[in-house]
């Protein structure tokens, strides 16, 4: 398909450009502009509307497709939710305009919004306080490993690494040694963290653990009170990755059972939509201990009802954000939370953990799955056998998409070889999960009986299997 | 219950074939001193009721304020079409495009703003997107300081204060020394900032237009820089870029921009969008995700995810970044921005804003005591000083329907008096003429 710079023609007005305007600058001497405009698509509305239409047929989506892509958590985003984000006094409003004298009172309802989702959050995780400023789940890591830092500077504490066990998510070790820490990575046993393993590496050098719990191979860290005592036994802290909250929603709390900071992902756990890679939200909890460090500004509740940001932490870490994150995101997931309430938040988790225990118990006689035992919101299953035949998961994953199926995430966690992680989420039909496990059962059959074929695959997309070693050569990045 | 479609008799079904007997089984993996206590969250409301409550908190928001609110985010008309094409849910209901084929067009569109990017700031290569404008040049600086091994940042004092309070707090931990040059009356101390530079340091960086709102070129600096080692990282004003001399005119290594000027929203702070690009040489470093064009097994043009090996989940904790989820969406609405705007439509929009601010501000000079904080060029915002101070003036006037800008002293002491004022095609003359009215009376009765 052409690219939009291809279907350009010169001198094609825009219908946003007046004729009869001229381009003349008066203000600016020449050597402060630019030589020629910039080579940009001449086009009309119509072909403009055209592309992105064809464009977007050229992508799966929730809505268009089952998309079990595990600690993904692609579930419905309720259109109710695209609307309310809209409403122009939400995106009309600057934000510096609370910062300005008296204008705090025209953002009531904005600031309402955050001060009302922060309480839910808490609320839904057992922290005391939250900052909703990080704009992405691996935004949210860097966020609570600064706090981490934050806290045990301030105790006078020399601490210099931070413990990730190798089933966690796969951006914490690069968050937490951006906030400046060492990785220390310790090996899972049984799928779980092995608190022996722990204690080997535990001393008072350790400034926290980040935990993904459930892990990334849908798994519960049944040890976690162990975990939790050791570590704090250092004065280390315990992260929580919220990215499979999911699974546990209103199950267990991280904060009651010991975690001191969590991040959540707003795009994962509370329906808002992912964006073909953003924008996301990913808000940060904290218990008593470490709200002293979370980032400004804060919206605090005045005793006559009214709104303001407060500055005034000497303690905070400061400003991760410009202003108050990802307002739009946010906005959607409070209309999510006060859609579901209490009820519909338990089922949330129980029908999404039914799910993926079904499917994993549909396709167990049929793949290999290492952690066969009741799993949590996802399961991970390995393709060594298929592997054999020279089949492997990637061939699997592109002959789903010939099914109209999108892939499971494959070849993550890296502890598990030729892995596919599953995840269904709790808005997939039972038919729909139907479906998949026998487009799954053919293609494995296939990669028995006919193994080139399914390494042949995809051949119903828009293009057939893509060279990505090419790519990185040719390094053609923009035409 | 709202969106799971299991009915009881399908759940009843599916915990047979699981082998378990309740619901409640499915979480016998949680110990039960780690199962919840409290879950004290409101029972949900029907979707009518949400609404309701949700367009009742909008409506003690303001939306009738008339506002030369700038400050690097600008209220700039929308295209209708921009937004509805990226309501398309094929975009906005799909994830990062990992599997290549299902996910063209999120990938072609994102390769389209890559190009749309290199070719409005006149550099070699851009990224996917970063989360915003500030964590854009903090990504910049880290690929100077991981290029050059250096541990300097020299930073001009007009460079937003928002972005660098941000950076202070991003490097708290990492052992940079960041080093501020003041401004000179709301100018960038260009000699100062010569002098600043050595051997020893990372990078440079700058914005333009300014904070306050002038023009500079600092080919002079980059050249500079390029002898010395330092990577310069420039901070630009996106859509005023279909018109300003460009970073790669200036010979930026490195070029950054908060990119909601391109048809996102203002939305009380983000979605917001983080462009990067930079020159060959640095494209080992460049953080977050990248686009690139190959081809399919029938020789086909195709886009993947590329250079992959920089990133967080193949090099973990040695990744040139932490970024996973970024600001596609935000991407693909500003390339449908641009397309519809055109080279033309963005530049008469660039040209008719920076208009309205050189006409605002001769208007605004023509009342005594009013004067420009100086005298370079400047786009379409620019620094005013009052004979009062400017905090209080705009709490005055804002309880009349007028927000006259930003007060300076926000972030600059010895600033109380300064004004900033920002204009968009969105206001008219009239609107200056109201606003100008406004100031006079104000001073007037303050005995001015």
């Amino acid at each position: 398909m052409k690219t939009i710079f291809e279907q350009s023609v010169n001198g094609r007005l825009s219908p946003f450009q007046k004729d009869n305007e001229g381009t003349d600058n008066n203000f600016l001497p020449g050597e402060l502009t630019r030589k020629s405009p910039p080579d940009l698509p001449q086009m009309s509305e119509l072909d403009v509307v055209r592309h992105f239409t064809k464009l977007s047929r050229r992508n799966f989506g929730v809505d268009s497709n089952f998309y079990p892509l595990g600690s993904c958590t692609m579930k419905y985003n309720p259109k109710f939710m695209e609307q309310v984000a809209q409403l122009p006094a939400f995106t009309e409003l600057h934000p510096l305009l609370p910062q300005l004298k008296g204008a705090g009172l025209y953002t009531q309802g904005a600031l309402e919004v955050i001060y009302d989702l922060e309480d839910l959050l808490c609320r839904i995780t057992g922290m005391d306080a939250y900052t909703l400023q990080p704009m992405a789940g691996a935004h949210g890591e860097l966020t609570g490993a600064m706090l981490m830092a934050a806290y045990h500077h301030k105790k006078g504490n020399h601490k210099t690494k931070i413990i990730v066990p190798d089933s966690a998510h796969g951006t914490n070790p690069s968050s937490a040694a951006i906030a400046g820490y060492d990785v220390l990575t310790i090996k899972s046993r049984d799928g779980i963290i092995d608190p022996s393993a722990l204690k080997d590496v535990l001393d008072d050098q350790v400034a926290g653990i980040m935990m993904t719990c459930p892990n990334t191979l849908g798994l519960f860290e049944t040890h976690l009170s162990e975990i939790v005592d050791l570590i704090h036994s250092v004065d280390g802290l315990l992260y929580y990755d919220g990215a499979n909250l999911n699974a546990v929603l209103g199950r267990m709390l991280p904060g009651e059972v010991g975690f001191d900071v969590v991040h959540l992902n707003l795009h994962k756990t509370f329906g808002t939509p992912h964006g073909s890679g953003g924008p996301g939200s990913g808000p940060v909890g904290v218990n008593k201990k470490l709200e002293p460090f979370l980032p400004i500004s804060r919206v605090v509740r005045l005793d006559d009802g009214q709104f303001f940001l407060k500055y005034d932490y000497p303690d905070s870490i400061g400003y991760i954000a410009p202003f108050y994150g990802n307002f739009a995101v946010m906005l959607k997931a409070y209309a999510y939370i006060l859609r579901l309430g209490r009820e519909g938040l338990l089922r949330v988790s129980e029908n999404a953990v039914l799910s993926a225990n079904y499917l994993r118990k549909k396709l167990e006689n049929h793949l290999h799955i290492p952690y066969n035992r009741t799993c949590m919101h996802e399961f991970v299953a390995s393709a060594v056998n298929q592997a054999e035949k020279g089949v492997r998961a990637v061939d699997i994953a592109k002959a789903l998409l010939d099914k109209g199926h999108y892939a499971p995430t494959v070849y993550f966690p890296l502890i598990v070889k030729e892995c596919l992680m599953i995840e269904p989420t709790e808005t997939e039909s039972r038919e729909t999960l139907d479906t998949f496990v026998d487009d799954f059962i053919e293609i494995l059959k296939q990669a028995e009986e006919n193994p080139e074929f399914v390494k042949g695959s995809p051949q119903n997309t828009p293009v057939t299997r893509l060279d990505e070693v090419l790519a990185a050569r040719n390094m053609k990045l923009c035409i | 219950m709202p969106y799971i479609p299991h009915t009881l008799q399908q759940q009843k079904e599916m915990l047979e074939v699981i082998g378990i007997g309740s619901m409640e089984d499915l979480f016998k993996d949680i110990p039960r001193d780690l199962r919840a206590g409290n879950f004290h969250i409101p029972p949900g409301k029907s979707e009518m009721e949400v609404t309701e409550y949700i367009r009742k908190l909008a409506s003690f928001n303001s939306t009738g304020l008339k506002s030369f609110l700038g400050a690097g985010f600008y209220d700039h008309y929308i295209p209708a079409a921009g937004p509805a094409l990226v309501s398309r849910s094929e975009f906005y209901t799909a994830y990062t495009p990992y599997q290549a084929e299902a996910s063209q067009g999120s990938l072609q569109a994102l390769f389209e703003y890559q190009s749309a990017m290199c070719r409005l700031l006149n550099m070699d290569f851009a990224n996917a997107s970063v989360y915003d404008g500030g964590t854009a040049i903090y990504e910049a600086m880290m690929m100077a300081v991981r290029q050059n091994k250096r541990k300097r940042i020299i930073i001009s004092a007009d460079l937003s204060p928002i972005y660098q309070a941000m950076l202070s707090c991003y490097t708290k931990n990492l052992h940079l020394e960041l080093k501020v040059i003041d401004h000179n009356h709301g100018l960038a101390a260009v000699q100062d900032l010569e002098k600043a530079i050595d051997e020893d340091c990372a990078a440079l960086i700058v914005q333009n237009p300014s904070f306050f709102g002038n023009i500079f070129d600092y080919s002079d600096l980059f050249s500079k820089c390029r002898e010395l080692g330092i990577i310069s990282i420039i901070s630009v004003y996106p859509l005023l870029q279909s018109v300003l001399k460009t970073p790669g005119e200036m010979g930026a290594d490195i070029a950054v921009a908060e990119g909601q000027s391109l048809g996102l929203p203002l939305s009380f702070g983000g979605p917001y969008l983080g462009i990067m690009t930079c020159t060959r040489k640095l494209i080992r470093q460049m953080p977050g995700r990248i686009v690139g064009r190959t081809k399919d097994t029938q020789s086909r043009a195709g886009y993947v995810l590329t250079l992959q090996t920089r990133e967080q989940h193949i090099r973990r904790e040695k990744a040139t970044s932490n970024i996973c989820s970024n600001q596609s969406l935000c991407a693909l609405q500003a390339l449908a921005y641009i397309c519809l705007m055109g080279p033309e439509g963005l530049s008469q929009t660039a040209l008719k804003s920076m208009d309205l601010a050189h006409y605002a501000a001769s208007k605004l000079t023509s009342i005594e005591g009013v004067e420009l904080l100086n005298n370079a060029p400047f786009g379409n915002e620019f620094a005013l000083k009052l004979p009062i101070n400017a905090y209080d003036l705009i709490g005055d006037m804002v309880r009349e329907g007028y927000v006259p800008g930003f007060p300076l002293s926000r972030y600059y002491k010895d600033m109380e008096n300064c004004l900033l004022v920002a204009c968009t095609e969105k206001v008219s003359q009239q609107d200056i003429g109201v606003l100008c009215e406004l100031i006079r009376g104000k001073l007037n009765e303050n005995n001015f």
